[in-house]
C-alpha cells in the first residue's frame, strides 16, 4: 500500500469521527461513555445462581430449554396427528377428539412457546447484552420474573394435559364461538387453561421485551451504533417491538373470551340454538375475535422470521468469509417488513366474509411485503457469491433456510391473492406453506445458530459428523414432509380432517400421507440425533480455542470463555466498526474484529461504516 | 440536563438524525427506567386500543338497542336526576391527582424530600378516592340497577359487559398506581432516594428518576381514563 493510500484513509476516518464527537484528531477516538458502569446483582448461592438468577445468559438457557421442552412435546403431538393420517385406525386411543387436541397443542406450542420463546428470551436473552457490548440486561430483575412467569405460563399450559376434558381441541386459532361451546374437546377446563397461559405469557414476554428494546437502544457500549449493530440484533429488535405492539391483541383477545367462558359475556358469541334451545348467549362478534387475533397473529409470523433472517446473515457472513451484502438495505428490510406485517392480518381471514375492497387492500399490502422479503434473500445469495464459504453444518442449515424459506414465501404469494387463496384456504396447501415458512425455515436458523454459538455457551464444538447427519435427515425429511402437501392441497384435501372416510381425492392421498407420515416419524427422529450430539458435546466435544469461527462481533471478544457474568471484565470494549469486515483488502488477517482500531488496519480498504 | 457529554447536541431534526446515528444511547440523556415506562406505555396503549376498537365495533353492530348512557350513569340529587355527576367528580378527582404528581415529580426533582412526599401521599389518595368511586358507581349499577356482565334491563347485554371489563381493567391499573403511589410515598419520607438506599427486591440503588417514572405511569393511567370518559359516556 502507498502511502497516499494511507493518507487518504486516515483522513476520511478522521472526518467521521469527527463528525460524531465533535473534535479530536486522533483516528481512534470514540467518544467517552455517557453513562456510568452498569451496578450488577452477583448471585452468591446455588439459587440465585442458577435458578432466579439475574445473569441474561443463564436466563437465555433457561429459556431455551423450556422452549425447547415443549417443542418436544409438539414434535410428539406431530407424530401422533401423523400416525392417524397415515395409518387411521391402528391405535385405537387415537380419536377424533384427541386428534383436535394434539392439532391445537402442536400449534400452539410451536408457535408461541417454542419458537417466540427461543428467539427473543433464548437467542434475545444470550446475545443481546453480548453483542451490543452490555453488561447485562439493563432490568436483570425484571428479566428474571419475566423467565419465571414464561415457566408458570408453560406450566399452566401443560397442566391442560391433565384436566378434566383435556387440553382445548379448537384449533390453535382459538376460533370462537365453537372454542368455548360444548361439543369441542376441553370446551370446558382445556380452553381456560390455554388463554390463562396464554395472558401470562404475554404478561412475561412484555417484562423481557421492554429489557431487550431498552438494553439495544441504551445500553450500548462506545462506538457502538445502531448501524453498526449485527443483524441478529436488528432482527431481534425489530420483533421485540412487534410483539410488543401485536401482544395486547393477543391478551386483550384472551381476556374477553375468558369472560365470555366465565362470566357468560357475548362478546364473540353470537345468538345460538344448540340442540333446539337458544343459548343465553346473544349479539356478539366471532369476526371481532378474529380481526383481534390475527393483529397478533400475522406480526407473530415476522416475530418468528425476523430473528431468524438476522442471525441467518450473521451466519452466512462469518462462514463465507465476506461482507453482508447491502447491510443498510438489510435492516431496513427488516424494519420495513415489520412495519407493514401490521397492515396485513385480513388476509388470514378471506373466507370469512369481508367487503371485496378490503380483500384488495389487504392482498396488496401482503404482496408489498415480498419485496423487501426478497430484497433479504437476494443478499443473502449474494454475500454467499464468489465467498470462502466453509461448508460446514452451520452453513448447510443456513442454505436450507434458504431454500426451504423461498418455497415457502413462494406459496405465500399465491396464498396473499384473495383468488387463489378462496379455493385453497383450509387445504393442506396452506398446512405445506405455513410449515416450510415459519416452521422448517426459522428452525433450520435455530439449528444453524445452535451449531454456531455452542462454543461460545460451554467451549466445546458440536460434533460436525453428528451434525450433517442432523442436517441431512432434517433437510430431505422436511421436504418430503411438506412438499407432497402442496398436492394434496391442490387435490382438495382438507386440512384438521381427521380421516378422509370414503372422499373421492382419498385413493391418490392414501399412499402419499404414508409416505408423509413415515418421513415425519423419521424426522423427528432425526432430532434426537440433535440433542444427543447436544448432551454429549457439553463433555466430548472438540475443545474450542476462543473465537473459533474468525467471527468479528463482540460475543466472540470477551475476556474468557464461555462468558462470565458481566460479559467483558474490567473494561468494556470499544467499538470502532461494524461486524461484517472479512476478507479486507489490503488487511493482514482475513477479519477485522469490531473492537480493531483504524489505526491497527490503515492500509486496509475497510468499510466506512 | 447537566451531563457535559450531552451539552453540544444538536437541536431539531438534525439532532434527531445524530441522535439514531450516535452510539451508546439513541435517547440522550433518557434514564433507562424512563425509556422502558415509555415503551411500555406504548405497549400498555396498545392494550386499551383493542378495548375500545372492540366496544365501537360491538356496539356498531349489535342489534339491540345500547343503554342510554346519561341515564344510566345519572345520580339523583334532591330528586333531580343530573346526568353523569358521579363520572364528572371522579374525572375531576383524577386528573387532579395529575397534576399532584406533577407537582411531586417537580420537588423530588429539587431533591426537597418532604413537599415530594407530601404530593406523592397526595395522589395516593386521589387515587384511592377516584377507586373508591368507582367501586361505588359499581355496586350501584350492580345492585341498583341490576346491570350484569350477561345482561342489564336497559337494552344490548355487551352494555355492561363491556362497562365492567374496560373500567375494571382501567380499575386495575389505578389500583396498582395507588399500591406504588403508597409505597413509594414511604420511601420518599424514609430518604431512600436521598441516601440511595438499594431496594429490597432488585437491589439497585433509589434515585428520584423513580418519581417521574411513577408519573409517567400515573399520567398515562389519567389519559386513558378521559378516553374511556370520552367513547363510555358521552358517546
Amino acid at each position: 500500500m502507498s502511502d497516499d493510500l494511507n493518507i487518504k484513509k486516515s483522513s476520511k476516518i478522521k472526518t467521521k469521527s469527527s463528525s460524531v464527537s465533535g473534535g479530536g484528531t486522533d483516528i481512534d477516538y470514540v467518544r467517552p461513555a455517557e453513562l456510568p458502569e452498569q451496578d450488577l446483582y452477583h448471585g452468591h448461592s446455588f439459587i440465585t445462581k442458577w435458578i432466579f438468577c439475574q445473569d441474561a445468559k443463564v436466563i437465555g438457557i433457561q429459556y431455551t430449554l423450556t422452549a425447547v421442552f415443549t417443542g418436544v412435546v409438539g414434535l410428539i403431538l406431530s407424530w401422533m396427528m401423523r400416525m392417524q393420517l397415515g395409518f387411521p385406525e391402528l391405535f385405537p386411543f387415537l380419536t377424533a377428539e384427541s386428534y383436535y387436541q394434539f392439532v391445537t397443542m402442536h400449534g400452539m406450542i410451536m408457535v408461541v412457546y417454542l419458537l417466540t420463546a427461543l428467539f427473543l428470551g433464548g437467542f434475545g436473552n444470550y446475545l443481546i447484552p453480548l453483542m451490543v457490548g452490555a453488561r447485562d440486561m439493563v432490568f436483570p430483575y425484571v428479566n428474571m420474573l419475566s423467565y419465571w412467569m414464561f415457566f408458570v405460563a408453560v406450566v399452566v399450559l401443560m397442566a391442560s394435559f391433565f384436566v378434566p376434558g383435556g387440553p382445548t381441541g379448537s384449533g390453535w386459532t382459538l376460533y370462537p364461538p365453537q372454542a368455548i361451546l360444548e361439543g369441542t374437546p376441553g370446551s370446558e377446563y382445556g380452553i381456560l387453561l390455554m388463554l390463562i397461559s396464554l395472558s401470562l405469557f404475554v404478561i412475561g414476554f412484555t417484562m423481557g421485551g421492554l429489557n431487550y428494546v431498552i438494553t439495544i437502544l441504551q445500553a450500548r457500549t462506545r462506538g457502538m451504533t445502531l448501524m453498526r449493530m449485527p443483524l441478529t440484533i436488528w432482527g431481534i429488535f425489530t420483533a421485540t417491538v412487534l410483539a410488543l405492539l401485536a401482544f395486547p391483541a393477543l391478551l386483550v383477545s384472551s381476556i374477553m373470551m375468558t369472560l365470555d367462558k366465565v362470566l357468560g359475556t357475548s362478546f364473540f358469541m353470537p345468538t345460538i340454538i344448540k340442540a333446539g334451545e337458544l343459548l343465553s348467549y346473544d349479539g356478539g362478534s366471532p369476526i371481532l375475535f378474529q380481526h383481534l387475533f390475527w393483529f397478533f397473529g400475522h406480526p407473530e409470523v415476522y416475530i418468528v422470521a425476523l430473528p431468524a433472517f438476522g442471525i441467518v446473515s450473521d451466519l452466512i457472513s462469518v462462514h463465507s468469509r465476506k461482507n453482508i451484502f447491502g447491510y443498510r438495505m438489510m435492516v431496513w428490510a427488516i424494519v420495513i417488513i415489520g412495519a407493514l406485517s401490521f397492515f396485513v392480518w385480513a388476509h388470514h381471514m378471506y373466507v370469512s366474509g369481508m367487503t371485496p375492497w378490503f380483500g384488495f387492500f389487504f392482498a396488496t399490502t401482503t404482496l408489498i411485503i415480498a419485496v423487501p422479503t426478497a430484497l433479504k434473500v437476494y443478499n443473502w445469495i449474494l454475500t454467499l457469491w464468489r465467498g470462502n464459504i466453509r461448508l460446514n453444518t452451520v452453513m448447510l442449515f443456513c442454505l436450507g433456510f434458504i431454500l426451504t424459506f423461498v418455497n415457502g414465501g413462494i406459496t405465500g404469494i399465491f396464498l396473499g391473492n384473495v383468488v387463489v387463496d378462496v379455493p385453497l384456504s383450509d387445504t393442506y396447501f396452506v398446512i405445506a406453506h405455513f410449515h416450510m415458512v415459519m416452521g422448517i425455515a426459522p428452525l433450520m436458523v435455530i439449528f444453524g445458530a445452535i451449531y454456531h454459538w455452542y462454543p461460545l455457551i460451554t467451549g466445546r464444538f458440536l460434533d460436525e459428523k453428528l451434525g450433517k447427519w442432523h442436517f441431512w435427515t432434517t433437510f430431505l425429511g422436511a421436504y418430503s414432509i411438506y412438499f407432497p402437501m402442496h398436492y394434496l392441497g391442490f387435490i382438495g384435501v382438507p386440512r384438521r380432517y381427521f380421516e378422509m372416510y370414503d372422499s373421492p381425492y382419498v385413493t391418490s392421498a392414501v399412499g402419499m400421507n404414508e409416505f408423509i407420515s413415515v418421513a415425519a416419524f423419521i424426522v423427528g427422529a432425526a432430532q434426537f440425533i440433535f440433542f444427543f450430539n447436544v448432551v454429549r458435546s457439553l463433555r466430548l466435544g472438540k475443545r474450542a480455542e476462543k473465537n473459533p469461527w474468525k467471527a468479528n462481533s463482540l460475543e466472540w471478544l470477551t475476556p474468557s470463555m464461555p462468558p462470565e457474568h458481566g460479559n467483558f471484565g474490567k473494561e468494556l470494549p470499544v467499538v470502532h466498526r461494524w461486524a461484517y469486515d472479512y476478507n479486507v483488502p489490503g488487511a493482514k488477517k482475513d477479519y477485522i474484529t469490531q473492537t480493531t482500531p483504524p489505526s491497527e488496519v490503515l492500509g486496509a480498504e475497510v468499510e466506512k461504516t | 440536563m447537566t451531563d457535559p457529554t450531552l451539552d453540544k447536541l444538536p437541536d431539531g431534526f438534525k439532532g434527531m438524525s445524530s441522535d439514531m446515528g450516535s452510539d451508546q444511547t439513541t435517547f440522550k440523556g433518557v434514564n433507562w427506567g424512563k425509556a422502558m415506562m415509555w415503551i411500555f406505555l406504548l405497549s400498555d396503549t396498545f392494550v386499551f386500543s383493542c378495548f375500545l376498537v372492540a366496544y365501537m365495533k360491538v356496539r356498531a353492530s349489535v342489534t339491540e338497542p345500547w343503554p342510554y348512557p346519561s341515564e344510566v350513569f345519572g345520580l339523583e340529587v334532591g330528586g333531580v336526576p343530573v346526568p353523569l355527576l358521579l363520572i364528572a367528580i371522579m374525572t375531576f378527582v383524577l386528573i387532579t391527582s395529575s397534576g399532584t404528581m406533577a407537582l411531586a415529580v417537580k420537588f423530588g426533582y429539587e431533591k426537597n424530600r418532604k413537599m415530594c412526599g407530601l404530593f406523592v401521599l397526595l395522589t395516593a389518595i386521589g387515587g384511592l378516592t377516584f377507586v373508591g368511586m368507582q367501586a361505588f358507581e359499581w355496586s350501584k349499577l350492580i345492585f341498583h340497577d341490576g346491570v350484569r356482565p350477561w345482561g342489564n334491563p336497559f337494552g344490548a347485554e355487551q352494555f355492561g359487559a363491556f362497562f365492567f371489563m374496560i373500567t375494571g381493567f382501567h380499575g386495575t391499573h389505578v389500583s396498582i398506581g395507588v399500591i406504588f403511589l403508597f409505597i413509594f410515598a414511604r420511601k420518599v419520607f424514609r430518604g431512600d432516594f436521598d441516601t440511595g438506599r438499594r431496594g429490597y427486591f432488585t437491589t439497585m440503588k433509589s434515585n428520584y428518576v423513580a418519581i417521574e417514572i411513577l408519573g409517567l405511569y400515573w399520567h398515562f393511567v389519567d389519559l386513558v381514563w378521559v378516553f374511556i370518559f370520552a367513547f363510555f359516556y358521552l358517546w
